[in-house]
């Protein structure tokens, strides 16, 4: 199979207080398309740096990250911006759903980035397949955790991502609503097909994925694939 | 395989549509935010507004500004060649001598110095003179009748058929002078004017020799197209013959000059005002930028472009300010009506107020540029937000020095102050004075600001209890609001505090002068003959005789052997009549600064005279220089021996020349007398004996002066306020502002420590004694640059001590203080109210 996210000999040095802060130590992995991958680590591991230089939101210090084939390393800011755009999907912490924003108007968000036409209509059918159809002209000081994240899910499968970075999506949830929320991103992510990287603590969460890659101090210290994935 | 970049597509709509999305909820703030700048369009628009108005109405009113197509005036004598081509000119013809003389009310006893006009002819031809009774003014020259001004009609209590001693004669009061052409409601009350019939001048006696006469020819023309022509082709000789010409063209000219310094005062302080709203906005949009950071960084995410993130940013200001800069415009155009019942007793017209669409573009044009220019330091910086902000909330801020464009932002805002202040002043030196002025005024607020962060962060002692300790802590800590406050608040209060000063230098000066042992009332125009039954006079009174001296008329004839025409660069050292004196020794108030004083001179020898060092470098002069003097047709020769500094403010007779004795004890003369008199009444008493026993003899009361001259500055003093006004709004627009943009900090530490036990007095505290601070610092601040300021005009500008009026000063600073203070609290107090749980969970 074909890989979506290649990482070379990737390092990340951070200039801290006139020191530096060697943050990732020569991270070397490949991600195929359609997999589903778990990045866990204890805090400080790097996990979510490692996020940000997958998903281009940042520079690798040295390295390589190719996504869909795009080296990301040769692109400016905004050259990123429109390939995050077009390939890749986001879930968030916190939610980060824009607040002065309804649902429905954060879903359309990436779709109408991309300036497509004629997309309430996709953005509401997303919206009932979270199942906050109704909720659509709330805005998110209006919705629970729960809600807001459902939300989330529905914006980032909107653009028909080839890649989903999700970044502890259940840490600011309660377990009845985290299992919910889990079982809602595998079932959109099964149908839609897509790559998914969820970067977590909970090792019951990154079991559910077929592969768990984990980092400690900066640098993978393994990378296994699990049998019964779902 | 390598896959190609995607090309995105936004449309500009898209952005309009995202910009108003991302507003909602933040609308109200945000006008809050740009509403600082609200004041300083309003104060603009109405400046610019009734600079239009007034401009119109001087072009409208021109003629009865003048009230003749050409007016003639001389203080020299008219030459025979001059009178023949005087009768010769225009179709009407009218004439007016104005002097100086005491007129005695005879039912109240009364007296007083007024600026009395012997008229002959139908003057005015355009505009009235307006009486009461309205027929006044057509038939006082047909009696021994006199029209007085109101001002003086009030003061005496005088009515219409009172009679009226002037010189040795009556006139019968016809009716009270309203306004003349030209006339404005202060020169009225500093000089009140009375007219009697030229024909009646003779009879009272009062032309004596040395009398200092202005003579004015009105001329009306039944085609006056050929005036303005006629003058400049009539300048030189005009000018030898010592005239001045006056057209409606150069009255209109002259009065729109004059007005141009008036309106330029007003602009500057409406624009002082505006920039004090800037460092708000700067300050606000900064503010809700970082709460933006985000958002922000969730659409860069998404894939949003960083120049898209800034022009929704960009958007929002641009709407915003427009909003602002039109609420600003309507506020200056209903303000404009307001500033002519400020300014009515400076207005030589009448003015006709309405809407000026070219102020009110001006208005809006100007708010929006501020707006865009002092949001956009903080608008580069979205540009710069990481999306990584987004998963990592503390992620490192971007620097801001790494941006090239900011610094072009700086230098667009520099080059925006001083161009704006160009367009005022047009005078380069004058711009960059001011631009400087506020420059350093803001550069010096910034600095004591940190400075007091610096002390109180060093100083605080750990011992205090935890409310101050908290409370003083809130001036350094991270979103503090010191530098904002102590620079808006700081420079209002230094602007207002300034302008109260300097109006109390200036009364304190003259006080001074008229202090229990100095002179209160002066004596001129007494001839050789009158001098000692004058003396006499006095002394009955039990008056002292303070400071008698004789003065003598004279001009310059020649520099150095040249006249005036071969020294056309020094006109001004021949043109006007000097009144010098003769003496043997040196008064009090003169120092010999160069050169060697000689007190007396005996024939045949060279007269070495004394000279004013100021006066001698304005006519180009210095020692051992040659001077031939006119003294009233023989000519005097000669050198200059000494340059004297004279100090003007003592209340004595100071001259810019000063002879030896025993050069021009025979030379056509008259005398000053000066004396003290204890009481009101007394004073009263014996102005009344000097005008019926010596009619001609004018008597200035200095009681009467420092009156009129507090007066006059209350009145100037009013309009500077009222400008002032502006920017001490602005400056508390800008405080709620402040205390508003740090609420969301303060608001959530006050609930933290609620929940951790603190009780509602307590917070309430803490906001106090931080509030209670700043506005202590910053009312001190601009204290002290008021103090500083006003210190180096008193002693560089008006060459007097300055001791700060110490009640007042305080009464203003406690004032600023408890201002801020109560805002503080009342912003604060409503979310005290409110359960802690329900504002933590909507935080998070």
């Amino acid at each position: 199979m074909e890989s979506i996210l290649n990482i070379r000999n990737v390092n990340k040095i951070y200039q801290s207080a006139g020191r530096e802060l060697k943050v990732l130590n020569q991270i070397n992995f490949a991600i195929e398309s359609g997999s589903t991958v778990a990045i866990t680590g204890p805090s400080g591991s790097g996990k979510t740096t490692l996020l940000g230089l997958c998903a281009g939101l940042d520079r690798a210090s040295s390295g390589t990250v190719e996504l869909n084939g795009i080296a990301l390393e040769k692109l400016n800011e905004d050259e990123r911006a429109a390939v995050r755009n077009q390939y890749v999907g986001f879930i968030f912490q916190n939610f980060q759903l824009l607040p002065t924003l309804t649902a429905l108007e954060n879903v359309m968000v990436p779709l109408e980035l991309r300036g497509a036409k004629n997309i309430r209509a996709q953005a509401l059918d997303l919206l009932d397949r979270v199942g906050l159809a109704d909720r659509s002209h709330h805005y998110p000081v209006q919705l629970s955790g729960g809600e807001q994240q459902r939300v989330s899910l529905a914006r980032a499968f909107s653009n028909q991502p080839a890649i989903l970075f999700a970044d502890e999506p259940t840490g600011n949830l309660d377990a009845e609503t985290s299992e919910k929320v889990i079982k809602l991103l595998f079932d959109l992510n099964q149908d839609a097909g897509t790559t998914l990287v969820i970067v977590t603590h909970d090792l019951e969460l990154a079991a559910r994925t077929s592969r768990t890659i984990k980092i400690k101090g900066g640098t993978i210290i393994s990378d296994e694939n699990h049998s019964y994935a779902e | 395989m390598q896959n190609k970049i995607p090309r995105q597509r936004i449309q500009f709509s898209w952005l309009f549509k995202m910009a108003w999305r991302d507003s909602r909820k933040n609308r109200s703030r945000l006008l809050l935010f740009i509403s600082s700048i609200v004041l300083g369009i309003a104060a603009l628009v109405a400046v610019y507004s009734f600079k239009d108005n007034l401009q119109h109405d001087i072009d409208a009113q021109a003629k009865e500004l003048t009230g003749a197509d050409l007016v003639l005036d001389s203080r020299k004598g008219v030459t025979k060649a001059m009178q023949k081509m005087l009768d010769t000119l225009g179709n009407e013809r009218s004439h007016e001598k104005t002097f100086a003389s005491m007129i005695y009310f005879k039912k109240g006893g009364g007296s007083r110095l007024v600026q009395m006009k012997a008229l002959k002819g139908d003057y005015p031809y355009y505009g009235t003179l307006e009486t009461i009774p309205l027929e006044a003014a057509e038939n006082f020259q047909s009696g021994q009748d006199a029209l007085v001004d109101q001002t003086l009609m009030l003061q005496f209590g005088a009515k219409v058929g009172d009679s009226l001693k002037v010189g040795d004669i009556s006139f019968k009061i016809l009716g009270t002078l309203v306004k003349a052409p030209g006339q404005t409601g202060i020169a009225a009350t500093v000089a009140p004017t009375v007219y009697i019939p030229m024909q009646f001048l003779a009879k009272t006696n009062l032309i004596k020799t040395g009398s200092r006469i202005n003579n004015k020819f009105y001329y009306k023309y039944n085609d006056p197209s050929g005036v303005d022509e006629w003058v400049k082709k009539n300048e030189s000789k005009l000018e030898s013959e010592g005239f001045d010409a006056d057209t409606v063209e150069s009255r209109k000219e002259q009065t729109g000059r004059s007005f141009k310094d008036v309106n330029r005062f007003l602009a500057l302080s409406g624009f002082i005002a505006l920039l004090l709203g800037c460092v708000g906005v700067g300050s606000a949009i900064h503010v809700y930028i970082q709460e933006k950071l985000s958002a922000i960084a969730t659409l860069r995410c998404l894939g949003l472009k960083a120049r898209h993130a800034f022009f929704i940013y960009l958007i929002q200001i641009f709407f915003i300010g427009l909003v602002a800069a039109v609420l600003g415009a309507v506020i200056g155009t209903g303000i404009q009506f307001l500033l002519p019942v400020v300014l009515k007793d400076f207005l030589p017209v009448e003015i006709t107020m309405r809407v000026s669409w070219a102020a009110v573009a001006q208005g809006i044009l100007l708010g929006l540029i501020i707006s865009i220019l002092f949001a956009l330091p903080s608008l580069l910086s979205v540009r710069k937000i990481s999306p990584l902000n987004a998963i990592r909330i503390s992620f490192e801020r971007t620097s801001q020095k790494q941006d090239p464009f900011i610094w072009l932002v700086y230098l667009l805002m520099t080059a925006f102050v001083v161009g704006f202040t160009h367009l005022q002043m047009k005078n380069w030196i004058q711009t960059l004075v001011f631009t400087l002025s506020i420059g350093i005024a803001f550069l010096l607020l910034i600095l004591l600001s940190r400075v007091l962060m610096f002390m109180v962060r060093k100083l605080l002692p750990n011992s205090i209890s935890y409310l101050w300790r908290q409370g003083f802590a809130n001036l350094y800590r991270p979103n503090n609001q010191t530098l904002m406050l102590t620079v808006s608040i700081g420079l209002s209060t230094a602007f207002i505090c300034t302008l109260f000063f300097i109006q109390g230098i200036l009364m304190s000066r003259v006080t001074l002068s008229s202090g229990s042992n100095q002179p209160n009332l002066v004596m001129f125009d007494i001839q050789n003959t009158q001098k000692k039954g004058l003396d006499s006079l006095t002394k009955s009174f039990n008056l002292p005789l303070m400071n008698q001296v004789p003065v003598i008329t004279m001009r310059i004839e020649e520099i150095n052997g040249k006249t005036s025409s071969a020294d056309t660069s020094n006109r001004r050292a021949y043109r006007n009549e000097i009144r010098a004196t003769y003496q043997d020794s040196l008064t009090a108030a003169e120092q010999i600064v160069a050169g060697k004083w000689i007190g007396t001179v005996k024939p045949d020898e060279t007269i070495y005279i004394s000279l004013d060092q100021r006066y001698a470098s304005q006519i180009h002069v210095g020692l051992n220089d040659k001077i031939v003097f006119n003294v009233q047709g023989m000519m005097i020769s000669t050198v200059v021996g000494s340059l004297r500094e004279v100090n003007w403010s003592r209340m004595q007779t100071n001259f810019r020349v000063v002879f030896p004795a025993g050069v021009l004890e025979r030379a056509p003369q008259f005398h000053v007398l000066m004396t003290r008199v204890p009481t009101n009444e007394l004073s009263a008493k014996f102005q009344g004996e000097v005008v019926q026993h010596f009619p001609n003899v004018s008597v200035i009361d200095l009681d009467l002066v420092l009156k009129l001259l507090d007066e006059l500055l209350g009145k100037i003093g009013f309009v500077i306020q009222f400008m002032a006004g502006f920017s001490m709004v602005t400056g508390w627009m800008v405080l709620i502002s402040a205390v508003l943009t740090s609420k969301n900090q303060r608001t959530r530490e006050s609930i933290l420590l609620r929940t951790m036990g603190a009780s509602k007095k307590q917070i309430l505290a803490i906001n106090a004694i931080e509030y209670f601070f700043l506005g202590a610092f910053a009312a001190g601040a601009g204290l002290i640059l008021a103090i500083g300021g006003s210190w180096a005009m008193a002693k560089f500008t008006f060459d007097a001590a300055f001791v700060p009026p110490f009640p007042a000063t305080l009464l203003l600073f406690a004032s600023v203080i408890l201002l801020v203070v109560v805002t503080g609290i009342l912003s604060t107090r409503s979310i005290l109210n409110q359960p802690p749980l329900k504002i933590l969970r909507s935080g998070s």
